[in-house]
């Protein structure tokens, strides 16, 4: 698979709640590789993209293709078999806070390998160790900070050795260390793993670190302003919208 | 006076003097607003060289007063301001974002009738899908293909088991009382008292224990079941579930229902046992019955049938509580005010659904004879 083979791919999507139209007949193309950024302002829509490529919203029209089966219209099992591909760091980490690190970790591999317990406690000591966290397995979430969780739910997304992950809004409520650090490993992974990253955010700093595609939602509009590298929308904005948004312009 | 006008031919002058903390003359206020709307204005001018402290009641003020003078068209001029307040009332004038209207839609009186219908036949599909997919999940129980995690089943049992039996038994025993001491009034007139022994040993056995015990179990452990799930849902934790693709039937209601279910009846035959004790109690020590004879005539009074319909509705209300904590628990909304109310629904619809499943039980136990 070459760097420019298309891995998700959303047609004409449109996604509404009842009456009101978020998104309208959106098309963009994530390949094999990226680092794809879903940027734009609060209320544009970006989490419920998320949630709708994750498949825990139904979308209104349009179809989601990921590594060339129909996601959208896809039945149970099948959507399962192409999650399994896919690991998802939310917003507050999501750890199930009755387990500790190591069982949340656990718990994918549990479920879907048949590993041995000695091979699964292995991969739960190597997946914490690519985060940063050796030695926090038997740590409970309430027992860390919010940097460190963000890390073990990277860790758990991680864990079935996954072709795409889902992040959330990674840099909410860190420090500016804890938040270069976890754009540091976000890369790493990437570059190392050759995992597809999808990264939701309005972060100005993450977007231009760690982008190599992205795509801006327009709440105006209800559709994608411009798409591109970050660095280069930012040297050539297609449009105002970006413009003002990519150098905080406010008046 | 801190606040002074006058009006200057069609210029109204608003002198501000002294301290304005705390301000709240709303005599004034209203004087102030009223000159505003003289039609001889056409200009105010408020003038803060004398002003000394304030605090946002004066901002709270004069943004009033812009308001006012924007409606009828008056020209605002500020004299000797202090540049903080100046910043803070372009602050406050500043418009981000206009709000979007929101549409209301009024159905017409029919409309708005098939409106709640098809929202009551939703919930009423929506419910149904839980309750089948928690059958669901205890046929992958049966088969062992359930993911449930032992220590969760463990926990929820801990919950409902010996942590219970405090609450249960006082609140039992105290049943037992009332039935007994309610009995007695009426029996005591045709010397029958020492009937009050069968009354509460019967009423307790067939459908007061398990009713009391229902009663305590929806507002202990339902309310439990779905504040916790619903704190699951708030965090997050629901959604990663379900994209690992993990069934939170099986994950979460699961090991509630088996652990609910299973103890449910064993607390009702301890709340039967404590029952009994307590209308003993009013008999022994009110009625002069003998502590044995009380023994002899509840003994007597037992019967294997009625000691079973109480069990059977024990064991229904067990489904049911662990059914509607888990369903208000996962159909929580995303914020903490939406699991205090989830909480209520589910303890209240457990008590709601148990009257009915009563009733029912009752109906047709009567038509079979039992």
């Amino acid at each position: 698979m070459t760097k420019n083979t298309p891995l998700i791919e959303v047609q004409n999507l449109t996604i509404a709640y009842d009456d009101f139209v978020l998104l309208k007949n959106i098309s963009f193309t994530i390949y094999k590789n990226d680092i794809f950024i879903i940027m734009g302002g609060s209320g544009c829509g970006k989490s419920s993209l998320l949630r709708v490529l994750t498949g825990l919203t139904p979308i209104t029209e349009g179809k989601i293709i990921i590594n060339g089966t129909d996601f959208t219209h896809a039945n149970a099992q099948t959507r399962n078999e192409i999650m399994r591909s896919c690991g998802i760091l939310y917003q507050s980490g999501a750890l199930f806070s009755s387990m500790t690190l190591a069982e949340n970790i656990a718990l994918p591999l549990q479920q879907y390998t048949n590993y041995s317990s000695n091979l699964i406690h292995e991969l739960v000591e190597l997946k914490l160790a690519l985060v940063g966290l050796a030695g926090f397995g038997d740590f409970y979430p309430s027992e860390i900070s919010g940097g460190m969780k963000k890390r073990a739910g990277l860790a758990r997304a991680l864990a079935l050795d996954p072709e795409i992950v889902y992040f959330d809004e990674p840099s909410a409520g860190l420090d500016p260390i804890s938040s270069k650090l976890l754009d540091n490993l976000i890369t790493d992974i990437n570059q190392s793993l050759g995992t597809t990253i999808v990264v939701v955010t309005h972060e100005l700093s993450s977007i231009f670190d760690i982008g190599t595609n992205s795509i801006f939602l327009n709440a105006a509009t209800k559709g994608i302003s411009g798409t591109g590298n970050p660095k280069e929308l930012l040297a050539n904005p297609p449009n105002e919208d970006i413009r003002k948004f990519l150098t905080r312009e406010v008046k | 006076m801190q606040l002074k006008y006058n009006i200057n031919k069609d210029t109204l002058d608003i002198i501000l003097n002294g301290n304005f903390l705390d301000f709240d003359d709303n005599q004034i206020k209203q004087k102030l607003l009223q000159q505003t709307k003289n039609r001889q204005i056409s200009r105010i001018v408020i003038n803060a060289a004398q002003l000394q402290n304030w605090d946002s009641t004066l901002l709270a003020l004069i943004l009033e007063l812009i308001k006012t003078a924007n409606y009828n068209n008056i020209a605002i001029e500020y004299a000797d301001f202090p540049e903080n307040i100046s910043k803070l009332i372009e602050l406050a004038l500043a418009v981000d974002r206009k709000p979007e209207i929101k549409k209301e839609i009024s159905l017409p009186f029919i409309e708005s009738i098939g409106a709640s219908g098809l929202a009551v036949a939703q919930s009423i599909i929506k419910g149904w899908k839980f309750v089948r997919h928690t059958f669901i999940s205890i046929g992958h129980f049966i088969n062992g293909s359930a993911v449930m995690r032992p220590v969760y089943f463990m926990f929820a049992l801990e919950d409902c088991s010996y942590k219970a039996v405090g609450i249960v038994s006082l609140v039992s025993f105290m049943v037992g009382l009332i039935l007994a001491f309610v009995g007695a009034i009426q029996l005591k007139t045709f010397g029958a008292q020492i009937y009050v022994a069968s009354l509460v040993a019967i009423g307790m056995t067939r459908i007061m224990g398990a009713i009391m015990v229902g009663i305590i179990m929806a507002g202990r452990t339902g309310a439990s079941y779905a504040a916790t799930i619903g704190t699951m849902q708030v965090n997050e934790e629901i959604d990663a579930l379900k994209t690992m693709g993990i069934s939170t039937q099986d994950f979460l209601v699961l090991p509630r229902i088996m652990a609910l279910t299973l103890t449910i009846p064993l607390l009702t035959i301890l709340a039967n046992f404590m029952g009994i004790l307590g209308g003993a109690t009013v008999g022994v020590v009110m009625l002069d019955i003998s502590a044995a004879e009380y023994w002899t005539y509840s003994i007597d009074a037992l019967n294997m049938k009625n000691f079973l319909v109480g069990l059977f509705h024990a064991l229904v209300f067990g489904i049911i509580i662990s059914l509607c904590g888990c369903y208000y628990g996962i159909n929580c909304g995303r914020n903490a005010d939406s699991v205090g109310k989830a909480t209520t629904q589910a303890v209240v619809s457990s008590i709601v659904w148990m009257i009915v499943a009563t009733g029912i039980i009752t109906l047709i136990f009567e038509v079979l004879g039992i």
